[in-house]
This record gives C-alpha cells, sequence and structure tokens, in this order.
C-alpha cells in the first residue's frame, strides 16, 4: 500500500491552479497558430493573432489568460493501492483555496444556485473521482468557465434518431451558442450511457489534447467529420464570420440501454485550460 | 483604420459610429455584470439615485480578477452580455451611452439602443490579460461586497473595443459571418 500526504496533494493542485489559469497548454496553442495559418477572413485573422499576444502576455506575466478563472474541476485518477493519509476532499478543496488565493485568480463560486453568496475562496471544487488498478495518483485541474459551460446542452434522442441526430444536435448547439462562447471553442461531446454520465464524458472529452482523436475508427472520422461541420457554420473568431469556430472536436461514447441515445455537448472557450501531475 | 473615441461618449459620437468599425476607448468607463445590474435596476424601480452618473458614460460587463502587485487591475475580458438584458433598457432610458460586453442581444436591448442612441461593443472575449494592460486606474465605487462583481470605476486608455450593434441597429454578428459565408463561395 503506497502513502500519500494530503498535504502533497494541496500543494499540487495549488500550483496546478495557477499553472493552468497562467499558462495555456500546449496542444491549445499549437492548434491556434494553426487555425491562424488556415484562416482566409481578415477580421478573423485579426482576432486569432490577438488571442495569441493575449496568451503570450499571460505567459510572460503571470496573469490569468481570462479573466473567468473558473469553477476548479478537480479529476482525480487514484490507484486502488494508494492510501491518503487525511482527508483527500479537504486537501483537494485547500489547494483550490491557496491557489485561487495565491495567484490572484477570480473567486466565482457562489455557495447557493438561488441564494448566491460568493465563497469568496473558489471553493468547492468540482470533483471527479475514478479509482484505477495499481499505486497511481494522478490529478487534473481544468479550470472552467461559464460563459462556455452556459452554451453546453444534453439531450435524450431516441435511438431511431441515430447517427444523423447526433450531428444534428451538435449542429444545433453550437449555431445556438454563436458568439457566446467566446469562439474559436472546443467542443467537447459525451454520446450514450445514461443522462449524467453523457454530461461527464463530454466534460472528459475537453481533457484530451484538442488535435488528438478517439481511439476508436469511427468516432475518430465523427470527430473530424464534425469539425468541418462546426467550421462550414461561419460563425468565426468571438463570432464576426470566419472559418476558425472551432479548434476541436472531441467525441467519447459508452455502452448505453436499448431504449435511449443520450448526447451531451459541452462548449469550451479558446482558453480551454488544463494542467496535470501525477505524484 | 481605427476610429478614438475619447470620454464623454456622447450622441453625436454615438451616432457615428458604424457596425464592424474598431474603436479605442480613452477615458472613465465603469464595470457592472449580474449582481450589480440587479442592484442598479432595482434603485432605479424605486426612484433612487445610482452610484455613478450613467448619462453618456459606458458600462464594460467584467469581473476583472485581483490586481497583482503593480497592476492598476488583474485580467479583464468581456462577459457574455445576454445575462444583463433584462436590465440593460432601464440604464439605456435613463441616458447609459455605450456597453462592453461579447455575445448576443435581445430584440428588447436594441430596441432600447436605436430610441437612446447608444452602441454595443464587443472586446475580444478570453483576451483578459491583453484588455488589462490598456486599463491605468481602477477603484471600487460601489458594493464592495460583491468581490469581482463590485462596480469600479475605470481610467482606459485605447481600450480596443469593435462595433457589434451600432445606434441604428445594425449587428456585426449577421453581417460579419454573411461576408464571411458570401466570400467564401
Amino acid at each position: 500500500m503506497r502513502e500519500i500526504q494530503a498535504q502533497q496533494i494541496t500543494q499540487t493542485i495549488r500550483q496546478l491552479c495557477i499553472d493552468a489559469n497562467c499558462h495555456l497548454a500546449g496542444d491549445v496553442k499549437e492548434q491556434i497558430k494553426q487555425c491562424r495559418s488556415c484562416e482566409t477572413f481578415p477580421v478573423a485573422q485579426g482576432i486569432l493573432d490577438k488571442i495569441i499576444e493575449n496568451y503570450e502576455i499571460a505567459d510572460t506575466n503571470v496573469v490569468p489568460i481570462c479573466q473567468d478563472t473558473g469553477v476548479a474541476c478537480v479529476f482525480i485518477e487514484m490507484g486502488q493501492d494508494v492510501h491518503v493519509n487525511g482527508s483527500l476532499e479537504e486537501a483537494i478543496n485547500e489547494g483550490v483555496r491557496q491557489g485561487y488565493q495565491d495567484g490572484y485568480l477570480r473567486k466565482s463560486v457562489v455557495a447557493d444556485p438561488l441564494n448566491r453568496v460568493n465563497t469568496k475562496d473558489n471553493t468547492p471544487a468540482m470533483i471527479y473521482y475514478d479509482i484505477v488498478p495499481g499505486d497511481q495518483f494522478k490529478i487534473t485541474v481544468a479550470p472552467k468557465g461559464f460563459g462556455s459551460e452556459n452554451m453546453s446542452q444534453i439531450k435524450m434522442l431516441k435511438p431511431s434518431d441515430g447517427l444523423q441526430g447526433v450531428k444534428d444536435f451538435i449542429l444545433k448547439v453550437v449555431r445556438d451558442a454563436g458568439p457566446n462562447p467566446c469562439p474559436p471553442i472546443v467542443v467537447g461531446v459525451g454520446v450514450g450511457g445514461t443522462f449524467d454520465k453523457a454530461a461527464t464524458m463530454a466534460k472528459r472529452a475537453l481533457l484530451r489534447p484538442v488535435d488528438s482523436h478517439n481511439p476508436n475508427p469511427f468516432y475518430a472520422e465523427l470527430e473530424d467529420e464534425m469539425l468541418t461541420l462546426v467550421n462550414a457554420l461561419g460563425i468565426g473568431p468571438q463570432g464576426f464570420g470566419g472559418k476558425t469556430t472551432a479548434l476541436g472536436v472531441n467525441i467519447e461514447y459508452f455502452p448505453t440501454h436499448i431504449a435511449g441515445l443520450p448526447v451531451a455537448v459541452n462548449i469550451n472557450c479558446h482558453v480551454t485550460r488544463h494542467k496535470s501531475a501525477e505524484l | 483604420m481605427e476610429k478614438r473615441i475619447v470620454m464623454p461618449f456622447t450622441a453625436e459620437k454615438a451616432r457615428e459610429l458604424k457596425a464592424g468599425d474598431s474603436v479605442l476607448i480613452t477615458g472613465v468607463i465603469y464595470t457592472a455584470r449580474d449582481a450589480a445590474h440587479k442592484r442598479l435596476v432595482e434603485l432605479l424601480e424605486k426612484g433612487e439615485p445610482l452610484p455613478m452618473d450613467v448619462r453618456d458614460t459606458m458600462i464594460f460587463y467584467v469581473g476583472p480578477t485581483p490586481a497583482k502587485p503593480g497592476q492598476a487591475l488583474g485580467s479583464a475580458g468581456p462577459t457574455t452580455s445576454y445575462r444583463m438584458d433584462a436590465y440593460a433598457p432601464q440604464l439605456l432610458d435613463v441616458g447609459l451611452r455605450g456597453m462592453i460586453g461579447k455575445g448576443l442581444r435581445s430584440p428588447e436591448v436594441i430596441e432600447a439602443m436605436k430610441r437612446n442612441t447608444a452602441v454595443y461593443f464587443g472586446a475580444i472575449g478570453g483576451a483578459g490579460a491583453l484588455l488589462s494592460k490598456c486599463i491605468k486606474k481602477a477603484e471600487v465605487i460601489a458594493y464592495p461586497d460583491l468581490g469581482a462583481e463590485a462596480i469600479h470605476r475605470l481610467e482606459v486608455e485605447d481600450f480596443p473595443v469593435v462595433v457589434v450593434i451600432d445606434s441604428q441597429g445594425n449587428n456585426l454578428y449577421e453581417t460579419g459571418r454573411a461576408q464571411y459565408l458570401a466570400g467564401r463561395e
């Protein structure tokens, strides 16, 4: 049995919160540059240049790329042979508390969705646990802004809606979102499972590198096709028109019930943030 | 070619701006987002004075990050504007001349803009680090209990925005996309 101290988890999460918010992940940077080189519409080229300048300023000055430093989504992959000394949940929230305080990040969480009083330390984190074989302990922090979160949708399709129904729904969500979620966006899709499983898969799809593909060739091909269809909408960077509406479409799937075809679409902005560490 | 606007933002200046214009703003503007808007409109409904004079000024929809040492204000990009649609017409009717945000507006807001010769500007969403450099001074003037949602008085210099909806109701979200799609065919 491997022992991990709660304090070590706190320190790691503190640093990941700051790093994720100030230093855009390499895969997202590369994809923005790639899209800039393919973009043909002058207005869109100008916006993408500003977006690149913005993440470079954030890198250099270690300031948040975007003022919406998000809710802290924390993904824990914990080997079943690991024992944590202390409260894991408290360790995670303490890391978020310290990271958002010490990193000059915005505190964007209200304690109650209807009474809406700010918790003033950005806790609680949204925590996702996976228990896996072995003695690894992997932490991913993915701050999620709500400009894009608010544009996400879920639908329980009928099996007869099939592949076309899934494609139509993804396009509907992107079209409905229009300029609101700060395009170019990243589209996370979860197909199958249950109502909640589909939504969680959609969120997890956003953790994958933006230029990666689902290992299943059918879904990999669907990702490419959907990216082409999304970019044919012409919404463009900031919604001012252009080719670059999305940087990527990542799709995850899971077995489902004979009666159902759940599909969830979680939208992320061009500041798609995720940083991981292994203890 | 960029146009320059120096505050105050009068009806005369507003009328000259067209959807799609790039504009650099210099002078005093105010911040307010969801919670502050709710309070401002509650004051208007009670007939009480607002914490700032909104006539010929602009409200920037933003909840900035805290300033690091040496900064006037932290990262400060626009938040999505439609959440302020329920409140914006009442502020426009008492003289607010400009709004800075991102994303779609309701027909009611656009009607109120036309009625009052006001302009809706878009700043680049997600470019908070870049926009922060144009903010020279920031001071909380109301609702400090709201944290990032407090109303700030900002002094900005060459703050870059684009006219999204002009005072005649022309909308860049419609024309920009149409122009791109037409050019592609």
